[in-house]
C-alpha cells in the first residue's frame, strides 16, 4: 500500500508539474467572469454579458442586445395599484412564463391618414417637395395637355396652344421655335417638302419607335390596392409628365388587380421624377413601390 | 405604436370593455371563458370558469369589485372580479345578449334573444349589496322589439334605457313605468341590423353601428340623429374616446366577398372618424379577421380591439396621435 502511494504521488507530481508549464493562471479555470448588464443607453440598447462553459467545454463569451422600448407611461390610482398585486386565478394559474399568450407585436402599426389625391393630403408627402409647394394652395396639380408641363399654366393658356401638339408617342425635344414649325417648312427656299420631312410632323416610323420607346422608359409601380385601376394609375402619373400607356394587371378570375402595373413615359426624365415622386407614396392604404421596369423577356 | 397582442381566447372575440379606473381589460368571447387582463402591459390576470356557451358582453362596477357576464347558456353571472369565483347566476331561459350595470351599480339590465316561442326581452334585475340578499326576480320587463335585441344600455341617470338591435330601430323606454318612451326616426335610422352601441362618457349622446356600413351619433334625450359615419364594410363594433372628439368602428367582410379573400392578411382595421366632421382621420390595421369589439381606456390615451381571429390588440397610442388637427 504504501508503495502504491509512492507510485501515485509520484504519478501526480509529474502531471502537477506538466499542469503548471502549461498555464500560467491556469488554476482558476473552472470561474468564469461575472455578468455584465450595460444599462440602456440612450438609444435604449441593452447589453447583457454573459460566460458560461460550452458542451465542449470552452469558455464562450454570449452577448445579448436587446432594445429596450417604453410603450406607454401607466399612471395607476392607488386601488389599481393594489390590483396590480392580485393573485391569479381561473386559468392563469398555472400559467408558466414561456406561455407568450401576451405578445408585442414586432410591426409598428400606424394610424395610416387617408389620402386624396390632389387636395390636402398631398401637402404633407414632404414640405420641402416642390411639387407640393406649387400647388399650395391645395388645388389640383395643373397640367397642361398640350405641352405637358405641369403646375405652369392650364391647357388654355398654354403658348403653344395653337401649334401642332407634339405627339404622344414620338417626341425627342420639345420643339424650341414652334412658330417656326407652325409655318411649315415650305418657305425654307421654296422647295416642295413632304409633310413627313417637315419640321414638327409625325413619323410613321414612329409604329416601331412606339413599342421601342414604351418599353424604354416603363415604370413599375407594386402593391396596387385590389381595387386600383387604369384610370387610377393614369390620374396618378399624369402630373409628371406625358403618360403614354397605363397597364394594371388583373386577375381575370376575381376582376381584381394583382397588385401591380406599368406606366409609359414618354420621356424618361418623367419616369425618372414619377420614380423619385411616388416610390413610397402612400395610395389608397397601402405604400406604393415604383421603379424602372425590368426589360421585357421575349 | 407596436400593439400588444393577446391570444387568450380560441374562438372570436364578442365584447371588451375596461374598467372604470383603465386598468384592468375585460374579454368576452365565443369560448366559455371571459378573461381579465392587466390594461398596460396586457398581461393575463384570471379567467372566469362557469360559462357553458358563448359569452356576449360583459360589465364591470364601478369599484370593480363585481362583474356581470351574458351568455348564450341562458344564465347571465355575477362574478368576484378579484378571486373569479361566481358570486350569482341568473337564469334567463333565452340565451343573454347584452348586460349593463346601471349608475349605482344597484340595477342591471340583462336582454334576451327570441327562443323557442319567446320573444326578445329587456329584463332589469337588481343587484344586492349583500349576496346573501341576491334573488333572481326581474324587477322590469320590457318587450316590443321584433328580433334580437344586441344592445341595451341605461340613459343618463338611469331615467331610460336605450335598446337597439335586429330590427333596426333605436328605442327608448322609461324605467318608471316601462313604456317605450320614443323609437328613432324610421327615414334617418339604420337600414340594417343594429350590432352596436356605445355611450359618451357623460351618456349625453350615443353611438350605433350597422351591418348597413354606417354609424350613427345620436342624442341621448331625444333621440335626434347628430351625424353618420359612412364605411365600406359592415360595422360590428364602435367606441368613442373619452379624450379627443374621435369615433372608432370595426367592422367586418361583406359575405359575398368571403371566398375571393384578399391574400394579404391583416388588412381588417379599426378606422378613426373624427366625431364632428364625420370624415376619416385615419385606419389601424393589423387583424386577421373582422373586428367585433372595440373599447377605449377611460383616459383615452388607448384603446382595444378584439377580432375573429380571436386575438386582442391593445394599443397605446403614440405621441402624434394627440396632435392630429382637428380642423
Amino acid at each position: 500500500m504504501g508503495i502504491d502511494n509512492l507510485g501515485n504521488a509520484a504519478v501526480q507530481k509529474t502531471r502537477w508539474a506538466e499542469l503548471e508549464e502549461e498555464d500560467d493562471g491556469g488554476d482558476y479555470d473552472f470561474l468564469l467572469p461575472p455578468r455584465q448588464v450595460i444599462g440602456p443607453d440612450e438609444h435604449g440598447l441593452k447589453k447583457v454579458i454573459e460566460y458560461k462553459f460550452n458542451d465542449d467545454g470552452n469558455r464562450v463569451k454570449i452577448t445579448t442586445t436587446t432594445r429596450v422600448r417604453k410603450l406607454a407611461n401607466a399612471r395607476l390610482s392607488k386601488r389599481a395599484v393594489e390590483r396590480r398585486s392580485w393573485l391569479k386565478f381561473g386559468d392563469a394559474v398555472h400559467e408558466d412564463v414561456g406561455a407568450r399568450l401576451t405578445m408585442v407585436s414586432t410591426e409598428e402599426i400606424i394610424l395610416e391618414r387617408p389620402r386624396a389625391p390632389g387636395t390636402k393630403a398631398e401637402e404633407s408627402i414632404a414640405s420641402g417637395d416642390p411639387l407640393a409647394q406649387m400647388s399650395k394652395g391645395g388645388a389640383v396639380l395643373m397640367v397642361c395637355r398640350t405641352c405637358g408641363k405641369k403646375g405652369d399654366h392650364w391647357t388654355s393658356k398654354c403658348p403653344y396652344k395653337d401649334l401642332a401638339q407634339p405627339s404622344d408617342t414620338f417626341v425627342e425635344n420639345p420643339n424650341p421655335n414652334p412658330t417656326d414649325s407652325g409655318a411649315s417648312g415650305a418657305t425654307k427656299g421654296g422647295a416642295y417638302v413632304p409633310p413627313t420631312m417637315r419640321a414638327g410632323a409625325v413619323r410613321p416610323t414612329a409604329g416601331a419607335d412606339m413599342r421601342r420607346r414604351n418599353d424604354e422608359n416603363s415604370v413599375r409601380v407594386n402593391n396596387l390596392s385590389e381595387d386600383t385601376r387604369e384610370p387610377d394609375l393614369l390620374e396618378l402619373f399624369r402630373p409628371f409628365g406625358s403618360v403614354s400607356r397605363v397597364y394594371v394587371a388583373m386577375d381575370q378570375k376575381t376582376g381584381m388587380s394583382r397588385g401591380f402595373g406599368f406606366v409609359n413615359f414618354v420621356r424618361r426624365e418623367e419616369g425618372e421624377r414619377a420614380i423619385a415622386k411616388l416610390n413610397g407614396y402612400g395610395y389608397d392604404n397601402l405604400i406604393l413601390s415604383v421603379e424602372w421596369a425590368a426589360p421585357r423577356a421575349t | 405604436m407596436r400593439p400588444i397582442l393577446m391570444k387568450g381566447h380560441e374562438r372570436p372575440l364578442t365584447f371588451l370593455k375596461y374598467n372604470r379606473d383603465g386598468d384592468l381589460l375585460f374579454s368576452c368571447a365565443k369560448d366559455n371563458t371571459p378573461t381579465v387582463w392587466f390594461a398596460d402591459n396586457g398581461e393575463r390576470l384570471g379567467t372566469y370558469r362557469g360559462h357553458n356557451g358563448a359569452v356576449w358582453c360583459c360589465d364591470v362596477s364601478r369599484d370593480s369589485s363585481r362583474l356581470i357576464t351574458g351568455s348564450a347558456d341562458t344564465s347571465a353571472k355575477l362574478w368576484d372580479v378579484k378571486t373569479g369565483t361566481q358570486l350569482f347566476s341568473f337564469n334567463m331561459d333565452s340565451p343573454a345578449r347584452a348586460v349593463d350595470l346601471s349608475v349605482g351599480d344597484k340595477l342591471c339590465i340583462i336582454t334576451i334573444d327570441p327562443f323557442m316561442g319567446q320573444s326578445s326581452a329587456i329584463h332589469v334585475k337588481r343587484i344586492a349589496a349583500d349576496l346573501d340578499d341576491q334573488v333572481g326576480e326581474s324587477v322590469l320587463v320590457l318587450k316590443g322589439p321584433v328580433g334580437r335585441i344586441n344592445r341595451a344600455v341605461w340613459g343618463p341617470l338611469n331615467r331610460t334605457i336605450i335598446s337597439a338591435g335586429e330590427d333596426a330601430v333605436v328605442r327608448i323606454w322609461d324605467t318608471e313605468t316601462g313604456k317605450m318612451i320614443q323609437e328613432n326616426d324610421k327615414d334617418v335610422g339604420h337600414k340594417k341590423t343594429v350590432t352596436s352601441l356605445a355611450k359618451s362618457t357623460d351618456s349625453s349622446h350615443f353611438l350605433t353601428g350597422s351591418l348597413d356600413k354606417s354609424a350613427k351619433l345620436w342624442d341621448s334625450r331625444t333621440l335626434t340623429l347628430i351625424k353618420t359615419y359612412v364605411t365600406e364594410r359592415p360595422v360590428n363594433a364602435v367606441a368613442m374616446s373619452p379624450l379627443l372628439n374621435h369615433v372608432v368602428l370595426g367592422g367586418g367582410q361583406d359575405a359575398s366577398s368571403v371566398t375571393t379573400t384578399d391574400h394579404r392578411a391583416g388588412k381588417f382595421e379599426a378606422k378613426f372618424y373624427d366625431k364632428i366632421l364625420q370624415e376619416e382621420i385615419g385606419g389601424v390595421k393589423g387583424h386577421f379577421g373582422p373586428i367585433n369589439a372595440l373599447a377605449f381606456n377611460p383616459d383615452g390615451k388607448s384603446f382595444s380591439s378584439g377580432g375573429e381571429d380571436g386575438y386582442v390588440r391593445l394599443h397605446h397610442f403614440d405621441p402624434d396621435y394627440f396632435r392630429i388637427p382637428s380642423i
